[in-house]
């Protein structure tokens, strides 16, 4: 194992503490919808320059990766991504939740996230340099191509409406271009108002459109936000082990795809997961059961998005490249005290880099005790709290949470508005997933496209650069293929059918 | 009698001013950056903050208001307290291009700035690699194959598209600017191999030591970390630029606390240990004070105004 020698380095108590303090509090801050692992670590930062840079990244890498797994808790208990990663823990993890088995989807989902986790860490301290040119191979029309493959999960997410859940996309792919254009700087759709200047915050839009609906329905019918079917059974560990042994296959794929995902600087937690998710459906025996609770959709999810921190540290790293946005803190820190990033970094300063990496392995599995403990407290307090004083601190802090973004008021607005067109949109069966889709999604393709297109342009090979590149058209065909799946899948079991027949 | 209540009032209001410039900073002072963190602009605060707490005894506490390329933070900085305590980041070309665009909310003239504190020049940036030895070689690649030379960028009606706009034009060449959403990607793309060369900063030099060179950077005199690199001056074209950051206060702010602030920043600026620090991150130095504030400004909007104009930035 490559510099193995500073494990001890890792291990000294002021790193373990760092190490356990920082997924503790990462836990907490994910765990509230609108506290993103970002702004953790930006509050963090002055904090660290006293530090030896060492330290300062295990803090910090600490808090990132508490904050991913946290967010699976607001997922699964109030059907609200407490952060963008966790968007694809929802579809199974609150159905799950509401059948009574809240305290297994969560668990679960730390066994997961510890999984994702170590596999991302494995890679960062394996392969970095040779994974960091991944980062590089992805031009504008790969992230276009890799976009498009992401609309198409539409499909798989609005099984038996598909043309609702394609009007629902273009609604939100229309709610991305709200705001000032991220790259042509153009203003688009605001109608004249300040408010939609700054444009559709992901989060908050994410808040709004999945849970002030959870909250209205919860005043709106007696029933009880989750039902509780049995004594509380202690965390049903040995239960999560026997079911993450089952699908392990799941989880190491879901892991690879998340690492691989979160080198890309353009993608991001939120398309590891949902990468993942589709897969492990794909591929699963029982993919009509997903979205309707099934472990495996959370198990795929929670390990890739986890994964994407060790992956999204590849770029980082070894490129000065962040992969993602708390990388992009991470970074700005290191630069501060004086750390160059670089290929360099894992021979020169390996003292840093390795001590680093081996504290994030530290923090990951301190993150089984911390997120079993917190987990259970959560949906203790979840099942416990009566309606009358959940639905008001919910609604308080879904609004603290969206304000907390960007500090803006705009952004609690806009969150609440799409909160009520969320709710009524759910009364006429469309679903929130294929309007966040669109909006996350929409930014990147759009980007991709006038990129790719304006390069392809440039160079007169607009073909070439569209359908040209090896990398494009791989993606090209899964796209293809998740396209045409249920036709293709229908057309060969019924040709095993007939065969059967036939004999 | 109703003077005499005015002169009151007056006066009421002007003995606070008097003792809150003497003892300013008495308490934290909000620094607010309208973008995300892990940005220039944030990397540049976080250098001035704990030279702040040394000089003065106050903490600078940084905290972000994004969204819309900076135009939802400078819109509302005149509705904070002018009390000196809650201060922003401002950038060029930004605040002046984006009202120029657009209503969005602010006008440059509301924007009252304090201190321009440093730049990043702007900077031709290529690959280790490159067949591009020197800003000649691009020039005649430009010259043999124009509107080919694809060249990477972050964002549009930016520094580094302002740039391209002006150098094209000086050069009497044609290029395609390819805009990316912020520095990082537009980097990646140069070394991904996806265009031929990038606007950059002096800091992605910094940054990149080893996989990129600048073929030349857009200010008055060599930049001291790049002692080798010529600028765009000594080539011939008039070209100094970059992305520019100071500081402003809400327009309620008394004049007494703005020159005070003003001298502050100026002090952290001249601090030897803070000049190395920035000028190691490939950043330049600049000190424009409170009351040579306007007169670059207005020299700004002029050139800026005119590119973002041929750019079609501006309609």
């Amino acid at each position: 194992m490559p510099g193995i020698e500073y494990l001890l380095d890792a291990l000294t108590p002021i790193n373990v503490l760092l190490a356990l303090g920082g997924v503790i509090a990462g836990t907490i801050i994910g765990s509230l919808p609108g506290l993103t692992a970002t702004m953790a670590v930006a509050v963090l930062v002055p904090i660290t320059f006293t530090m030896p840079p060492a330290s300062a990244l295990i803090l910090m890498g600490a808090i990132y990766t508490g904050a991913i797994y946290g967010g699976a808790y607001a997922a699964i208990l109030l059907n609200t991504p407490g952060t963008p990663s966790a968007i694809a823990t929802t579809f199974d993890g609150f159905p799950m939740a509401k059948r009574g088995d809240g305290d297994l989807a969560v668990t679960l989902a730390c066994l997961a996230s510890v999984i994702g986790g170590l596999v991302g860490a494995a890679f960062l301290l394996m392969l970095a340099p040779p994974l960091a040119d991944v980062a590089l191979a992805f031009g504008p029309v790969e992230y276009f191509w890799l976009a498009v493959f992401g609309l198409t999960l539409i499909s798989a997410l609005s099984e038996g409406n598909l043309l609702k859940g394609l009007i629902g996309a273009c609604f939100g792919l229309l709610l991305a271009c709200v705001g000032v254009a991220e790259i042509s700087a153009d203003i688009r759709f605001t109608f004249g108002s300040q408010t939609l200047l700054g444009g559709i915050e992901t989060v908050s839009a994410l808040i709004g459109l999945y849970c002030i609906p959870v909250l209205i329905d919860l005043v709106a019918t007696p029933d009880k936000h989750l039902k509780v079917t049995h004594q509380p059974r202690g965390f049903r560990f040995l239960e999560s082990v026997a079911i993450s042994w089952k699908h392990k296959l799941n989880l190491l794929r879901s892991s690879v795809v998340g690492t691989l995902v979160g080198i890309l600087p353009g993608a991001g937690g939120s398309i590891a997961g949902l990468v993942a998710y589709s897969e492990a459906r794909r591929s699963s025996k029982r993919s009509e059961h997903f979205g309707k609770g099934e472990p495996e959709g959370i198990q795929a999810t929670e390990s890739a998005n986890n994964a994407t921190v060790g992956g999204g540290f590849i770029p980082t790293l070894v490129l000065g490249i962040p992969g993602t946005p708390p990388d992009a803190v991470i970074l700005g820190a290191l630069l501060i005290q004086g750390v160059r990033t670089g290929p360099n970094l894992f021979t020169s300063e390996g003292s840093i880099v390795f001590t680093f990496i081996y504290g994030l392995f530290l923090a990951t599995i301190l993150m089984l005790p911390v997120g079993l403990i917190i987990g259970r407290y959560a949906y203790k307090t979840i099942i416990t709290v009566p309606k009358a004083m959940l639905v008001p601190t919910v609604g308080f802090m879904t609004m603290i949470g969206t304000y907390a973004i960007r500090n803006s008021i705009s952004d609690v607005v806009i969150m609440i508005t799409l909160g009520v067109v969320g709710w009524v949109l759910n009364r006429f069966g469309y679903s929130p997933s294929p309007i966040v889709l669109g909006l996350i999604l929409g930014s990147i393709a759009e980007q991709g496209f006038v990129q790719a297109w304006t390069i392809g342009a440039a160079t007169e090979d607009l073909v070439g650069m569209f359908f040209g590149r090896p990398i494009s058209l791989a993606i090209i065909a899964l796209i293809l293929l998740s396209l045409f799946y249920p036709l293709i899948r229908s057309r060969w079991l019924g040709g095993t059918r007939r065969k059967v027949r036939a004999d | 009698m109703k003077t005499k209540q005015l002169a009151m009032i007056a006066l009421a209001t002007l003995i606070p001013i008097g003792s809150a410039v003497a003892d300013y900073p008495s308490k934290p002072i909000n620094y607010i950056i309208p973008f995300g963190p892990g940005g220039e602009s944030d990397i540049t605060a976080r250098h001035q903050q704990p030279f702040f707490k040394e000089k003065f005894g106050q903490d600078m506490v940084i905290s972000y208001k994004p969204g819309g390329g900076g135009a939802v933070g400078w819109s509302q900085l005149n509705s904070a307290k002018g009390d000196g305590y809650t201060i922003m980041g401002i950038n060029l070309p930004h605040i002046i291009v984006k009202p120029m665009q657009k209503d969005v909310g602010f006008k440059t003239e509301d924007i009252t700035g304090v201190y321009m504190f440093h730049y990043t020049p702007d900077a031709l940036v290529v690959r280790d690699d490159s067949e591009f030895k020197t800003v000649q070689d691009v020039i005649d690649y430009a010259k043999a194959n124009p509107g080919k030379l694809t060249l990477s960028g972050s964002g549009k009606g930016t520094a580094n598209h302002l740039a391209q706009i002006r150098f094209d034009d000086m050069a009497g060449i044609k290029t395609t600017y390819v805009a990316f959403k912020g520095t990082g990607k537009a980097v990646a793309a140069l070394l991904g191999n996806q265009v031929k060369a990038q606007w950059g900063y002096t800091s992605v030099g910094a940054k990149h030591e080893g996989k990129v060179r600048l073929l030349a950077v857009a200010m008055e005199e060599r930049h001291r970390k790049f002692p080798d690199v010529p600028t765009f001056k000594e080539l011939g074209f008039d070209l100094v630029s970059g992305a520019y950051r100071g500081i402003a206060v809400p327009k309620s702010t008394p004049k007494e606390v703005r020159v005070q602030l003003s001298k502050m920043i100026g002090e952290i600026n001249a601090d030897p240990e803070f000049r190395k620090r920035m000028e190691n991150d490939g950043m330049a130095l600049l000190d424009v004070d409170y009351a040579g504030y306007q007169a670059f400004m207005d020299d700004k909007i002029g050139i800026y105004g005119k590119a973002a104009r041929d750019a079609g930035v501006v309609k």
